[in-house]
């Protein structure tokens, strides 16, 4: 018993954020509708002292503190995560403030399933054990499903609860029988235990690449890897603007960090197995991604395809580290998958934000065409948008191109490069829909006639979320030397 | 080779790019007086460096070497030799007369037009100088956005396609260089340093694909003859400021790309395909011209003519002799020049009339008597007459051609026939032909300020064309070390990359110390 008080110092942080939850669900309904902004300020409040928590132990990244028999772990790979999710989420409430307000959905409730799924989140990339981090995934997307039917006056909306919700399930059900099955084959549900037996077991089962199948296709629905996907674009467009944006980058970036703990920790073994799998998965994803974001109308709909397509870039990092020889432990891959979403965090909040603060009559400026001549009416806003739309697409000095460099780095390393011909092929591709945007933005003159012409709805907390945003993607461009090393001192190595 | 002294070089790349964020700072009204202030500035400070320069040494000069970023060791690395000095300096002089030209014809956010002018020169000058191969390539990216920008904002009525077609053809071959970068890295000892990569023997095989890597990178950019076709799209839609950067600095990109990667890093791949690329560039010689005496819209007229022109310094370099070399970059500055000069003529017609057709600015010499001298002057340089500068430039590659193939040379020499032959009907109708009553009353001859843009531009025509030693004496060394790092490696053809050539692994930031880079 004497060990669960040291446990629960380990786990301080989520016991912050699960706590702080609390507190939001219960003040709530002592709160005025006016004063609700309390309950936000209340919600930074226990991230920021997270960030003070987790930020404090930075000097000791390789400090690995295991905790409840090794069910959790906190590593420096947990703690780059985590930092990335603290921020992540740090914004989404910022963001959420104004933009909930417009909506009038105002809803205190709303900061507390934020912090419970950041808190979900924390345990998927803490999780030593299968269990945890399925734990983590339901918390995390529990408090998604109901983020995601916020505006219950819009069908949109509930539709895209729903669907998020079946589709969720059902691949919740298929992560479980892949971890049963592992079970079964190894006797442990625990990465390291699952690990040792498979490193003397051989790898002939049929019943573990089922398993692995299982665990793929699981964590492929929560990646939105194609062809895991279908959920995607639905959920996005429907879904409240700020919670679309935390789903496409603290949801991607936990279920990516545990995936990679799963694959890299627990399935190291498989390794040759797995990257065969995922070469298929990462090139299918690239190229329907983002071919079919080429023709969509709907800003936060083609968002939801460069999504996906951006998780294929990531993916390319798994596999050149699945590749890669044995004495690099596959390192620079991993570190390009952390790099590549640490980047991708902040291109995309900033997008979401610009559509988070564009209103058109009363309703969120959803379509592409709303955004033509911005340049003229909103200079700042329209080259924000500019830096974004070009650090997706992958063009320097943004930090998006340096997500792009060190991953295709990696591919190259590992004899990939035909994979980063391809996907910078479709990266060239890409940049048509990314430009497009810019061109709209810049080059079309707005419809005229529209009484009801779209405009921007500007607040202070949302400026700060586009000026961190701006400031990410630029100066991480310009002088990433503090991320990327970073990221190489917690990476996890491939056995 | 450290100066030591004054960072020239990255004042000449910062100080364009500080500009363009302080024009925000200024009154709209004032942002022209104060891009060509700027401008100048960076010319003046450009300036120097023609006499600071060594031209004995064959070593990059004005060297700075900084870590920039930690892991992969990328270098912060600027540098000059003999080949890109000539181009820093015509990007640098060329970039005041873009503002001037720009002043009345650009009438809509003039600030934003300025700023992304002086971005471009900031990145363009960074291309130039950039000795690391990561920091070439961010640079070369970097322009692809105003460029994008100055087109589909500020150019003519099918501007948007024009945009987004130049934006896709250079960002699809940009891809590929990428990738080719990225292998280099490995093959090279890790680093992306490019005089080291410069120095190691690769594999055959491995040079044929980087080889193909490379061009499709840099021949869309030159371009070469089956990927020229959004030239003629985007210098029709471009300003005229954006269609003399095209075809003055960004086409020279490409043959840049060539001679400073392609030669010197995979020669065994070049030498091979020599005979298809000259094949390329002679029939981009014959067709360009072909397809320039069929135009009736001027810019068109002159975009065809860069093709075949351009042909000539792919031409000229693939030959890989001394006199191609030379002949080569000499006709990458004086096309920078001419087709420069010529485009902001044209510029300066369409200011007036409002139309590029050929047949509505027939006649100019009687209205515009200064106007249609400075065409003429800058129409003969073009086609290659004696004393003016592009004879030097053509004369050399077609010598250098001549000692590869005398076929070749006879085929090529048919190119400036027919420069000759559309270039004088062209001019014949503008300056000589009848002029339409409906536009007389409009063509007032050019002031001031526009002959202001074109004197110096005339000055450098003769001054090259009559003494072109002192440009060429500067570029000699470094061609001739060119071709030496050629010759180096075709010593030993299937040796390893970890033989004898190999420069020293810079894995750690303190084993980057290059002492005594080449």
């Amino acid at each position: 018993m004497t060990s669960y008080g040291s446990d629960l110092i380990v786990i301080l942080p989520e016991l912050i954020v699960v706590a702080a939850a609390c507190l939001v669900f219960v003040l709530d309904p002592l709160t005025p509708h006016s004063r609700k902004e309390l309950l936000a300020w209340l919600s930074l409040g226990s991230l920021a002292l997270c960030i003070g928590l987790t930020g404090g132990q930075i000097s000791v990244l390789n400090l690995r503190l295991p905790a409840f028999s090794d069910l959790v772990v906190v590593d420096g790979y947990a703690r780059f995560w985590k930092l990335l999710l603290y921020g992540v989420t740090g914004l989404t409430i910022l963001m959420s403030l104004p933009y909930l307000k417009a909506e009038g959905l105002h809803l205190g409730e709303y900061y507390g399933f934020i912090l419970l799924a950041l808190s979900g989140m924390m345990v998927m990339v803490s999780g030593a054990d299968l269990l945890t981090i399925y734990l983590g995934t339901e918390l995390m997307s529990l408090s998604l499903y109901v983020m995601a039917g916020l505006k219950r006056a819009s069908p949109r909306s509930l539709e895209a609860s729903a669907k998020y919700f079946v589709l969720g399930a059902f691949s919740s059900g298929l992560l479980l029988y892949g971890i049963s099955l592992l079970y079964g084959l190894t006797g442990s549900t625990r990465l390291s235990a699952i690990a040792d037996a498979l490193g003397t077991k051989g790898f002939d089962d049929p019943l573990l690449l089922i398993a692995t199948i299982l665990l793929t296709v699981g964590f492929g629905f929560k990646l939105a890897v194609v062809p895991f996907h279908m959920w995607t674009p639905d959920v996005y467009q429907g879904a409240p603007t700020a919670v679309t944006a935390f789903m496409a980058v603290a949801s991607k970036a936990a279920s990516f960090a545990a995936f990679l703990r799963v694959f890299v920790e627990g399935l190291g073994g498989l390794r040759a197995d797995w990257s065969n799998l995922f070469v298929v998965l990462c090139v299918i994803t690239l190229v329907l991604g983002n071919v079919v974001a080429i023709v969509q109308t709907n800003i936060k709909r083609m968002l939801a395809y460069s999504s996906i397509a951006h998780a294929g870039y990531a993916l390319i990092g798994l596999v050149a580290a699945g590749r890669a020889a044995g004495e690099s432990g596959g390192t620079s891959g991993i570190a390009s998958v952390m790099l590549y979403l640490a980047f991708y965090a902040f291109m995309t909040l900033g997008a979401f934000a610009v559509i988070a603060m564009f209103r058109k009559g009363g309703l969120e400026g959803e379509d592409i065409d709303d955004y033509a001549g911005l340049a003229k009416r909103q200079p700042v806003a329209a080259l924000m948008m500019l830096v974004f739309m070009v650090s997706l697409a992958g063009i320097p000095p943004t930090a998006g191109f340096l997500g792009k460099f060190y991953v295709f780095m990696a591919a190259v390393e590992a004899g990939l490069s035909w994979l980063a011909a391809v996907a910078l092929i479709f990266a060239a591709v890409s940049a048509y829909y990314y430009m497009r945007v810019v061109m709209l933005m810049y080059m079309r003159e707005p419809e005229a006639g529209v009484i009801d012409s779209p405009r921007l709805v500007t607040s202070p907390a949302l400026s700060i979320v586009l000026a961190c945003a701006v400031a990410g993607v630029i100066l991480l461009g310009l002088y990433p030397n503090p991320v990327v090393s970073l990221a190489l001192q917690s990476v996890l190595m491939l056995r | 080779m450290h100066t030591g002294g004054f960072p020239w070089l990255t004042v000449l790349i910062f100080l364009p790019l500080a500009g363009a964020g302080a024009l925000f700072l200024v009154k709209e009204t004032h942002a022209r007086a104060m891009a060509l202030v700027i401008t100048v500035a960076d010319f003046l400070l450009a300036l120097p460096l023609w006499w600071l320069f060594d031209s004995s040494s064959s070593h990059m000069q004005f060297v700075e070497h900084v870590q920039w970023i930690t892991s992969p060791p990328i270098h912060y690395s600027l540098g000059v030799d003999g080949i890109s000095l000539p181009l820093v300096l015509m990007t640098a002089l060329l970039m005041p007369l873009c503002v001037l030209i720009s002043w009345e014809s650009i009438t809509t956010r003039v600030r934003t037009f300025m700023s992304v002018l002086l971005v471009m020169e900031g990145a363009m000058i960074g291309v130039f100088i950039a000795l690391d191969f990561v920091l070439f390539y961010v640079f070369w990216e970097a322009m692809l956005i105003p460029m994008y920008l100055l087109i589909g904002v500020w150019g003519g009525p099918n501007r948007l396609y024009a945009a987004m077609k130049f934006f896709l053809y250079t960002l699809v071959g940009s891809m590929l260089l990428l990738v080719a970068v990225l292998v280099l890295y490995f093959y090279g000892g890790h680093t992306f340093d490019i005089l080291a990569l410069s120095q190691v023997t690769y594999p055959a095989s491995l040079q044929m694909w980087l080889f193909w890597a490379f061009f499709a990178a840099f021949a869309v950019k030159v371009p070469m003859f089956p990927f020229h076709t959004w030239l003629p799209d985007a210098h029709v839609e471009a300003p005229t400021a954006g269609s003399v950067i095209l075809a003055s600095v960004l086409l020279k990109m490409g043959a840049y790309g060539f001679v400073r990667f392609s030669l010197p890093m995979l020669p065994d791949a070049s030498r091979m395909m020599t005979p298809l690329m000259a094949a390329l560039s002679i029939t981009a010689i014959i067709y360009g011209a072909y397809m320039a005496l069929a135009q009736v819209d001027l810019k068109k007229l002159i975009a065809y003519s860069s093709v075949s022109h351009m042909g000539f310094v792919t031409l000229g370099l693939f030959v890989m002799n001394q006199e191609g070399i030379e002949g080569a970059v000499m006709q990458m500055v004086n096309h920078g020049i001419t087709t420069g000069a010529l485009f902001l003529c044209v510029g300066m017609i369409y200011d007036r009339t409002h139309s590029r057709l050929i047949s509505d600015n027939a006649g100019l010499a009687k209205p515009m008597p200064r106007y249609a001298t400075f065409f003429v002057i800058f129409t003969l340089s073009s086609l290659g007459l004696p004393g003016t500068n592009s004879f030097v430039g053509e004369f050399l590659v077609l010598v250098g051609t001549f000692l590869w193939s005398k076929a070749a040379t006879a085929i090529a020499s048919l190119g400036i026939i027919l420069a000759a032959v559309y270039l004088l009907y062209m001019v014949q109708r503008i300056a000589f032909g009848v002029p339409s009553p409906r536009e007389l009353p409009r063509l007032q001859d050019i002031g001031h300020r526009e002959s202001g843009t074109l004197v110096p531009l005339v000055v450098l025509v003769f001054w090259i064309g009559l003494f072109p030693n002192p440009l060429v004496s500067r570029m000699h060394a470094s061609v001739t070390k060119t071709l030496e790092t050629m010759a180096r490696a075709r010593v030993a053809p299937t040796s390893h990359p970890s033989a004898t050539h190999r420069p020293p692994v810079l894995l750690t930031a303190t084993g980057e110390s290059q002492a005594g880079r080449p």
